[in-house]
C-alpha cells in the first residue's frame, strides 16, 4: 500500500492570520511539502492541474521534475492532468520525458476538469469534454506503446508516421490512474486497459464512489486483467490531525468554515461524519481511514489532502510529521495484516519492468540516423523494422 | 384487499401552524377521505421546509445532503402522490421551496401526481401556481393535478376553496388509482435522461452498449 498527499495548487487566504502566499511563497511552499513527505516517509506526492487564479499548478511535469530531482524515493504524480485541453501528444511527449528524468518514480492521474470557461481557452467545448477524454486517451494509450502511430479521431490533427518521443523509460508507459467521481465510461476504460481507478473521495457520502468502485472492479475482471479484487484502486481523503482531538478541532474549524467548495456550508461535525474528513487525534485519522478498505475493497493507494483552504506551511509541514510518525506507520501495519492476499501490489516502475521483461534486459530504443523525415516508413529505432 | 398510497406533503411555510401547511393537510385529509371511498388507504407523511433550512441551503452551495434533507428525499422518492404547498412571496413561491426542489435529483420525481398548492396575503398572487410553480414541476416530469389551490386570506371564509380542493383532491386520487407512475416508470424509465446514482441513489443501470461506452473501450466515437 502507497501513502501520500496530494494538492490541489490553490492560493487561499489564511482565515486565521488573514495573509494571502504570493504566488512566488506558495511555489516554494510546495516544493517544501513534497520534500517534507519523503522525509516523513510518505510514498506519493501528487499535484493538480489549474490554468486559472487562484492556482499555480499549470506546468505540473515542470514541477514535478524539480521535486523529483530533490528526492530520493518519493513518486511524483499529478491529480489530475486534464486529458481534456491538454493535447495528448504533449501529454505523451512531457510525462515520458519527466519518467526519464525520475528513472520511473512517476504516474499520473487524469481528469477531465469541470471548470467551463478553461475549455475555450485552449480550443475546446466542455460539452465534449467526456468524448474528448475518451478518445484522447485512447490515442495517449497508443502513443506510449506503439513507436509509429497513424491516427484520426474527431478532436485533434490526424497523425501520419508520428513518433513520440522520448519512448517511455524502459520503454514501460507510465501507470495512470483515471480519477472521476461520477462517470462509468472514465471507470469503464480505466477497466478497459488495466490501469487504475482512482476517487477523490473528498467532497460526497462514501456510497457515492462505492458504486463506481464496483463496476470499475467488475469490469476489470470482465476484460480478464485479473480478479475485482486485483483492480488498481486508490482512494484520496482529508484530514488535520493534532495529539489532542479537541485541538485539531478548534485548529481546523476556521479554515474548514472558510475552504473552497463546502466552506460556508455544512458544519464541520456533520461533514465529518457524511464524508471521509477525519479531524481529531492520530487514532482517530487511523481508525477512519482503516474503515475505506471495508467499503472499497483492499486498496493501492492512500492519498491525503492536508495543504488547501490556506493552512499556513508551518502546519502543513506539523500535519505531515504527524501523519508520517504517527499515522501511516500503524496504517501500514495493520492493513497488511488485514488486506487480502489476492490485493495486488501498488504500481511502481521496479513493479512494471519485471512484469513486461522478468529477468531479460529492457528494451533501450536507439533512433536511427535522422533520415530528414519521419513518415517514409519503417521504423524510426535501430531494433525494429 | 385495499391498496395503500404513500401521499407525502411538502410544506414551505414559517409560522406553527402555517396557513400554507394548513391548506396543504386540509387537501391531504380529502386525498384520504376520497381514496378511503375507493377503498383505498393513504398514509401521510408530511415533510415540513422550515426544519430543513439550513440543510437546503447547505446542499445548493455544497452537494452536501444532511440527514434530514435525505429523509425528505428519501420520502419523495417512494412517493405515490404528493402535495406541494408554499406561501406567495415578492410574487413568487418562497425560495425555500424552489431551493428544495432544485436540490433533487432530476429523475427523483418522474410520472408522480402533484397537487399544487400555495398562500398569499392577497389574491393578486393568484396566478403564481399555474405560471411560475407548474414550470417547475413540468420541469421534474411529474404530473400536476388540473386544479391548483390558492388561498389569499379572504380565501379562508370561502366556500368555493373547499370545492377546489376537493376537485384536486379527485383529481391526484383518479391518478394514483390509475397507476401512471408505475406504467410509465415501468415501461418507460430508460427514455428519460439519467445519472449515474441519480433518482436518489437508486439509479444504478450502466448502459454499456453506447457510442461513448464504445469509445470507452478503445472503439471509435
Amino acid at each position: 500500500m502507497q501513502f501520500g498527499v496530494f494538492s490541489v495548487s490553490d492560493i487561499t487566504r489564511d482565515p486565521v492570520s488573514g495573509e494571502t502566499p504570493s504566488e512566488a511563497e506558495r511555489i516554494d511552499a510546495i516544493v517544501q511539502i513534497a520534500e517534507k513527505a519523503e522525509e516523513v516517509g510518505l510514498d506519493v506526492f501528487a499535484i493538480g492541474e489549474h490554468h486559472n487564479p487562484p492556482f499555480f499548478s499549470s506546468a505540473p511535469t515542470t514541477l514535478l521534475a524539480h521535486i523529483a530531482a530533490r528526492t530520493k524515493k518519493l513518486i511524483v504524480s499529478t491529480a489530475t492532468t486534464l486529458i481534456t485541453t491538454n493535447d495528448p501528444v504533449r501529454i505523451a511527449e512531457e510525462y515520458a520525458m519527466l519518467q526519464h528524468l525520475a528513472k520511473g518514480r512517476m504516474d499520473l492521474m487524469l481528469g477531465r476538469g469541470n471548470t467551463a470557461p478553461v475549455y475555450p481557452w485552449f480550443g475546446a467545448d466542455i460539452r465534449q469534454s467526456l468524448p474528448m477524454a475518451l478518445e484522447n486517451y485512447n490515442l495517449l494509450h497508443r502513443l506510449w506503446r506503439e513507436d509509429v502511430v497513424d491516427w484520426e479521431g474527431k478532436f485533434r490533427t490526424p497523425l501520419q508516421g508520428f513518433t513520440s518521443t522520448p519512448r517511455p523509460l524502459d520503454d514501460v508507459p507510465p501507470f495512470v490512474w483515471h480519477g472521476s467521481i461520477r462517470t462509468p465510461e472514465i471507470a469503464e476504460q480505466a477497466a478497459y486497459y488495466g490501469d487504475g481507478f482512482f476517487a477523490n473521495n473528498i467532497f460526497w457520502p462514501k456510497e457515492h464512489y462505492m458504486r463506481l468502485i464496483k463496476f470499475y472492479r467488475q469490469r476489470y475482471a470482465h476484460y480478464g486483467h485479473g480478479t475485482e479484487k486485483q483492480a488498481v484502486v486508490g482512494l484520496g481523503g482529508q484530514a488535520y490531525i493534532a495529539k489532542r482531538s479537541q485541538d485539531a478541532i478548534n485548529e481546523f474549524r476556521p479554515y474548514f468554515n472558510e475552504a473552497p467548495v463546502y466552506g460556508h456550508g455544512p458544519k464541520m461535525e456533520d461533514f465529518m461524519e457524511m464524508t471521509p474528513l477525519s479531524v481529531g487525534s492520530p487514532q482517530e485519522v487511523i481508525d477512519k481511514t482503516l474503515t475505506f478498505r471495508e467499503h472499497f475493497g483492499d486498496y493501492q493507494r492512500q492519498m491525503f489532502l492536508m495543504d488547501h483552504a490556506g493552512l499556513p506551511l508551518k502546519t502543513v509541514l506539523n500535519q505531515l510529521d504527524l501523519l508520517g510518525e504517527e499515522v501511516v506507520p500503524v496504517l501500514r501495519k495493520e492493513i497488511e495484516s488485514r488486506q487480502d492476499p489476492e490485493t495486488a501490489k501498488p504500481p511502481t516502475h521496479a513493479l512494471r519492468v519485471k512484469e513486461k521483461y522478468g529477468d531479460q534486459p529492457a528494451r533501450q530504443p536507439r533512433p536511427n540516423a535522422n533520415r530528414g523525415d519521419n513518415v517514409t516508413g519503417g521504423s524510426p529505432y535501430q531494433d525494429t523494422e | 384487499m385495499t391498496e395503500q398510497f404513500k401521499l407525502v406533503v411538502v410544506s414551505a411555510g414559517t409560522s406553527d401552524p402555517s396557513s400554507t401547511r394548513l391548506l396543504a393537510d386540509r387537501a391531504a385529509q380529502r386525498v384520504a377521505t376520497l381514496a378511503a371511498e375507493k377503498q383505498y388507504k393513504v398514509d401521510i407523511q408530511v415533510v415540513e421546509l422550515r426544519e430543513l433550512a439550513s440543510e437546503i441551503a447547505n446542499a445548493l452551495v455544497s452537494t452536501h445532503i444532511g440527514p434530514k434533507l435525505q429523509k425528505a428525499i428519501t420520502a419523495l422518492q417512494h412517493a405515490d402522490g404528493i402535495v406541494a404547498s408554499t406561501p406567495v412571496y415578492k410574487a413568487g413561491a418562497s425560495g425555500l421551496f424552489t431551493s428544495f426542489f432544485q436540490i433533487l435529483d432530476n429523475d427523483l420525481l418522474i410520472a408522480k401526481p402533484v397537487v399544487l398548492a400555495a398562500t398569499a396575503g392577497t389574491a393578486r398572487h393568484a396566478l403564481v401556481v399555474d405560471d411560475q410553480m407548474r414550470g417547475l414541476f413540468a420541469y421534474l416530469r411529474t404530473i400536476v393535478v388540473p386544479t391548483s389551490l390558492f388561498a389569499s386570506t379572504e380565501d379562508w371564509q370561502d366556500n368555493a376553496l373547499n370545492q377546489r380542493i376537493d376537485r384536486a383532491a379527485l383529481e391526484l386520487v383518479a391518478l394514483m388509482a390509475a397507476g401512471f407512475e408505475k406504467q410509465v416508470r415501468s415501461e418507460s424509465w430508460g427514455r428519460y435522461q439519467h445519472e449515474f446514482g441519480s433518482a436518489g441513489g437508486t439509479e444504478l443501470s450502466i448502459d454499456l452498449d453506447s457510442d461513448l461506452m464504445r469509445l470507452a473501450a478503445g472503439g471509435h466515437a
